[in-house]
């Protein structure tokens, strides 16, 4: 067993080393002189600056480096933890990284949490419920959900319940108030997607022999659903918690920008607007590594709910 | 003495998509305290419809449209959900179909069994766990302690099947039904587990209503039998008189195409004096290598030699090596040791390239008719895309062959422009042949032809199958776990067990006169032996 | 058959039926669906857009750079269907001239991750082993970044407009591709009919083209319908983001993003033009499922 976690926590390694390598690539090798780019984020214009300063200019981004050796600096740099400095900011990408993480793992938490009970439940009520108008309603749902832009959703939410009902504060970060609203939009489109597959899994589970096994010995409807059918629909639902995380991630950048929170998302978002290149190729890395970890916990989480996932090879 | 089911003129419709279908049509019958009623019909003679209403597990697609259907002195046809639900597990219980599905595979086995227990003694049962081994030591499954915390798919089939008996039993019912009981697990197995069940059922009083298309199970294990086609009963009766005695055609027709009874034709005798060999295994082994250095022998040590014309069968049960075997006369597999020859030529080692020449001489019929055509071609074009590939011939001509070709397996021309899901299983099995005849192969293997066709389509496409061994001389390599499948084409058999050779030769004296103990068990196992033989 | 049949040809037999009855097929196919009212309008509103898209002057007289001061924020009237923004311009026009934007966006995004999932799902089930193993690292990598943060990357390092976002978007779709199509093809090779085509002597080219690729194409029509959905909400939020085209052109989500700032006294210059992208979108999901639930 500890074979195989070990060879899973290299394949993690792997794809996050991967994450950041292609990223890299990205910022740095695409067109247009990364030069230019770095000095106009610093404020500066590349004609402005004698063939000196230019040089000094190179020298401190490391642009004159070869591009293998500025890329092992790099990675080096980030294996110890220097994510490098932030061109507009002039701080060390990890200070502003940790002033601005909470904010968004209190969102992306809550929104995860909230996602949860808000798909399996409609899913659940959608399969327990037998009257056809509410049961086809409860099953188009979802369809909605994920139809839905979340910084619409967003903004429709501050319309009815900031500026309408005056429930919750329109924007800021300040006090559990403030993440509600911010919280729900995230989590409608997982949401979403979390009650589609369900009920597509309670559909087909439906239809498996061992229901009607289950049936014939005497057990109730309800029963049936919640011993037999759910245990049974939900195991998908691991492996897509994991996949989610991206999606959170993605949408935490437009719901902090539309409810002018401080976390990472609208940092990410100025960042790119700046062409802040090494603050981007830090976020996207500490995304990818929070997707690598989650689906790595899954992975080692899934035989426990599913006993026919052993991580043994077996002779049949 | 009061009926323990008493069905009367028994009405059930299917309403789906704006259509109506009659499953069951006006059926009667009634059962008394533990007897053992057999069900025999094929598909769509509505017995498991009938079955199902007997649980209250019709489909919300289904309705009664009359009739009376009492089940332990209650008219459930029109009952309420709460009162069926009731009546399941504790008065009738159910001994699903399909081993490998019908359990729970989240659930431990003792978890299972339990359920039924706590419905029958209530939540709180102090005997719970006891209850659960004795059970399981009952239903003839080792080690009881151990399997009581396993999970169904650490189990075999049969001890799957074991499990679920177990289940029925521990509800206390006073009727099980089993469906179709037989279909899915090797023959001796079947045979065992099936013993076990009447005498479990017999000790407890409990009545039997079993659910087949097979009519050997019903002949050996029921009292009285119900033969259903179409959704009425065509005849019902003691079951040593139907079977001895039928007084409907329609049962008669099942008899006659049923092989364990029916006057199977035997095959035409071929002479093979001083003729060479078609195909040679020369001590054939094959071993595959597992992770963590394991090994698995599928096959050891054999021999045999097909001529040109004649069947040579070989007769398996699962993990016989019985496919391994076809899979590398096919080149598929390469032999671990020993010597493959195909018309005196050397193929053991032969790479895919150099294999296709020869494919021209032999091809493959496989076991699925279901999954063995391309859903998007046309019968035409699976017909014929074999002399396609091979370039063979173009054009008019193609259709000439298509059309010849579907003379041979006598299937009107019009079919050539259908797509497969509008063909019945033997249709689409016919087409299969059709498509291995276009090369003219000298060598037909057919692997299970008939093991998922109804009983009178399998006896047809024997018939077929032996009409054009005489007609074209083509040699067969039948695989099938069916002795009397095996009985209706074989000229030469080989039984397998467990990747060696049991016992081959000659096949009128292996089916008839054998030398092995397993080779007596595989035929004591066919159902409908017991009343054959009387 | 009878000598008869035998001395006159009947090469009209087999051929000329078959063509005729695939396109007949086809029409058998499309009827049901047609019959269908949620289907038919989706497909209705679908088709609008994509019109609007190309010829939106076909749909307003109105030019949607026009600006009319004294026309300002105006809820919507029978004159402006959907309202008027901050400089007076109508938010109807300017909703259809910004579907040109976001649909073309949209559909050179799904066509880009199509035709490189396509290919690498298909190399990658059909050849297997080693290649398999290494493209499927490749797209576990593409899906441990976040799609808009991936789009965001590549932004940053190409620039804004609507072709980068469209790119951007494009490349975080692979993997969705890639991974169907494997599966697909994974499956359908294992089938009898592959064996017995192969058995038959057909070569690993004509049993792909004429066998696998047919029969995997399924799934693969309805995701590529779902993702043109999803395309067109993450191009909307990459410019609502800002990264999208110049002003004055308008993606859909620029539009939303402008209205932000007269959220509490005109909100339907942001929410009008979001409710038509909802509509849209999900009309492309209600299509997808259809179809799945046709060939289910």
């Amino acid at each position: 067993m500890s074979r195989y976690l070990l060879g899973r926590i290299a394949q993690a390694a792997l794809v996050l080393w991967g994450a950041y390598s292609i990223t890299y690539l990205i910022l740095y090798l695409l067109p247009g002189d990364p030069l230019s780019i770095m000095l106009s984020a610093s404020g500066m214009e590349i004609d402005a600056l004698s063939p000196e300063q230019l040089a000094k200019a190179r020298a401190f981004y490391g642009l004159d480096q070869g591009l293998l050796e500025r890329y092992v600096n790099l990675l080096l740099g980030v294996l110890q933890g220097d994510l490098g400095q932030s061109l507009t900011l002039n701080r060390p990408v990890t200070e502003i990284l940790a002033e601005r993480l909470p904010q968004t793992l209190a969102l992306a938490g809550l929104a995860i949490v909230l996602s949860l009970i808000g798909g399996v439940g409609l899913a659940y009520l959608a399969a327990y419920v037998r009257w056809q108008p509410l049961k086809v309603f409860l099953a188009r749902l979802p369809a909605l959900g994920f139809s839905v832009p979340v910084f619409w959703m967003g903004l429709l939410l501050i319309q009815v319940f900031a500026f309408g009902l005056g429930w919750f504060p329109a924007t800021g970060s300040v006090g559990f108030e403030s993440l509600v609203l911010p919280a729900v939009t995230l989590a409608i489109p997982s949401a979403a997607v979390y009650a589609q597959v369900l009920q597509r899994g309670f559909i087909d589970v439906w239809r498996e022999p061992y229901i009607t096994t289950a049936f014939a010995k005497g057990l109730s409807r309800a029963q049936v659903q919640a011993r037999h059918g759910l245990r049974n629909a939900a195991l998908p639902l691991l492996t897509l918690i994991g996949l989610q995380v991206g999606n959170t991630v993605s949408g935490a950048v437009l719901v902090e920008t539309i409810f002018a929170r401080n976390g990472v998302g609208r940092l990410v978002q100025e960042a790119v607007l700046r062409q802040d290149i090494p603050l981007v190729l830090a976020v996207v890395t500490v995304s990818a590594a929070a997707f690598v970890l989650v689906n790595l916990l899954v992975d080692l989480l899934y035989p426990i709910l599913d006993p026919r996932i052993t991580h043994a090879p077996k002779v049949t | 003495m009061s009926h323990l089911i008493d069905v009367q003129d028994l009405r059930v419709s299917y309403h789906s998509g704006g259509r109506v279908t009659e499953a069951v049509r006006g059926v009667s019958f009634h059962l008394q305290p533990g007897e053992t009623l057999a069900i025999v019909g094929e598909s769509g003679s509505g017995k498991t419809t009938v079955a199902s209403a007997l649980l209250g597990l019709l489909p919300t697609t289904a309705r009664i449209d009359g009739g009376r259907l009492a089940v332990a002195g209650q008219d459930i046809s029109h009952a309420s959900e709460r009162s069926k639900q009731r009546l399941r597990g504790r008065v009738v219980g159910l001994v699903p179909q399909d081993p490998m599905v019908s359990l729970n595979p989240t659930l431990s086995i003792g978890k299972q069994i339990g359920e039924s227990l706590l419905l029958r003694h209530g939540k709180r049962y102090p005997g719970l766990d006891a209850d659960v081994l004795e059970l399981l030591e009952q239903v003839g499954i080792d080690n009881p302690a151990l399997r009581a915390g396993q999970y169904p798919h650490e189990l075999s089939g049969g001890m799957r099947q074991r499990v679920l008996i177990a289940i029925a039993l521990a509800g206390e019912p006073q009727l099980i039904i089993a469906d179709e009981p037989t279909s899915a697990l090797d023959v001796t197995v079947q045979k065992r587990i099936l013993d076990h069940l009447e005498q479990l059922v017999r000790a407890r009083g409990i009545a039997l209503v079993i659910i087949t298309h097979d009519l050997g199970v019903a002949a050996d294990r029921a009292d009285r039998v119900l033969v259903m086609r179409q959704g009425e009963v065509v005849e019902s009766g003691i079951a040593r008189e139907v079977f001895s005695a039928p007084s409907h055609a329609y049962t008669r027709d099942l008899l006659a195409a049923a092989p364990a009874f029916g006057a199977t034709p035997k095959p035409v005798p071929v002479e093979t004096r001083g003729a060479a060999p078609l195909l040679e295994f020369d001590a054939v082994g094959k071993r595959f290598a597992l992770p963590r250095g394991q090994h698995f022998q599928a096959l050891q040590d054999l021999s045999l030699a097909v001529y040109p014309g004649q069947t040579l069968a070989i007769v398996g049960e699962s993990g016989s090596g019985k496919s391994t075997s076809l899979r590398i006369a096919l080149g598929l597999e390469q032999p671990s040791s020993g010597r493959v020859r195909f018309a005196g030529q050397e193929i053991g080692g032969l790479g895919w390239k150099q294999f296709r020449p020869l494919r021209q001489r032999m091809q493959l019929v496989q076991q699925n008719p279901f999954a063995a055509l391309d859903p998007r071609f046309s019968v035409y074009q699976s017909v014929v895309e074999p002399l396609v590939s091979f370039g063979l011939l173009k054009g008019r001509e193609l259709e000439q062959a298509a059309r010849q070709l579907m003379e041979q397996v006598q299937l009107p021309a019009s079919y050539l422009d259908r797509l497969p899901r509008e063909l019945s299983g033997g249709q689409r099995q016919r087409v299969a042949i059709a498509r291995a005849l276009a090369l003219k192969p000298d060598l037909l293997l057919l692997d299970e032809p008939v093991s998922a066709l109804d009983v009178s389509v399998q006896a047809q496409i024997l018939d077929l199958l032996r009409e054009l061994q005489a007609e074209l001389g083509v040699a067969y390599v039948l695989v099938s776990h069916d002795l009397a499948v095996v009985a209706s084409l074989a000229h030469q058999v080989v039984v397998l067990k467990q990747g060696q050779v049991v016992e081959q030769g000659e096949a009128r004296q292996v089916l008839e006169q054998p030398r092995e103990r397993y080779t007596r068990e595989l035929l004591e196992a066919v159902p409908g032996r017991r009343l054959a033989v009387a | 058959m009878t000598v008869l049949q035998r001395l006159i040809p009947v090469a009209g037999d087999a051929a000329p039926w078959r063509p005729r009855r695939r396109l007949q097929r086809l029409f058998d196919q499309a009827g049901p669906l047609l019959r269908r009212p949620g289907f038919v309008v989706a497909l209705i509103l679908v088709l609008f857009t994509l019109v609007a898209a190309l010829a939106p002057w076909l749909f307003t007289q109105v030019d949607p750079y026009a600006t009319q001061p004294s026309a300002k924020l105006l809820p919507p009237s029978a004159l402006h269907w959907f309202g008027t923004d901050e400089l007076g311009r109508d938010l109807y026009t300017r909703v259809l001239y910004g579907a040109r934007l976001s649909v073309e966006a949209a559909l050179l995004a799904v066509g880009l991750a199509l035709l490189s999932g396509l290919g690498l799902g298909i190399v990658s089930g059909f050849i297997g082993g080693r290649v398999d193993a290494v493209i499927m690292r490749i797209v576990d990598v593409l899906l441990a970044l976040p799609g808009l943060l991936l789009a965001l990357a590549i932004v940053t390092a190409i620039g804004f407009g609507t072709i980068p976002v469209a790119i951007a978007v494009g490349v975080g779709i692979i993997p969705g591709f890639a991974r169907t199509t494997r599966a697909e093809v994974l499956r359908i090779k294992t089938l009898p009919y592959v064996e017995a085509a192969r058995l038959g002597g057909a070569s690993w080219t004509s049993t792909l083209l004429r066998h696998v690729l047919p029969n995997a194409w399924g799934p693969v029509a309805v995701l590529a319908t779902l993702d043109i959905g999803a395309a067109i909400l993450a191009t909307a939020g990459l410019s609502f983001l800002g990264f999208g085209a110049e002003p004055p052109a308008a993606e859909w989500g620029t539009l939303i993003a402008n209205g932000r700032h007269f959220l509490i006294t005109a909100p339907w210059v942001s929410l009008l033009p979001g409710l038509f992208l909802v509509l849209v979108v999900f009309s492309l999901n209600h299509i997808a499922r259809t179809f799945e639930e046709i060939q289910r």
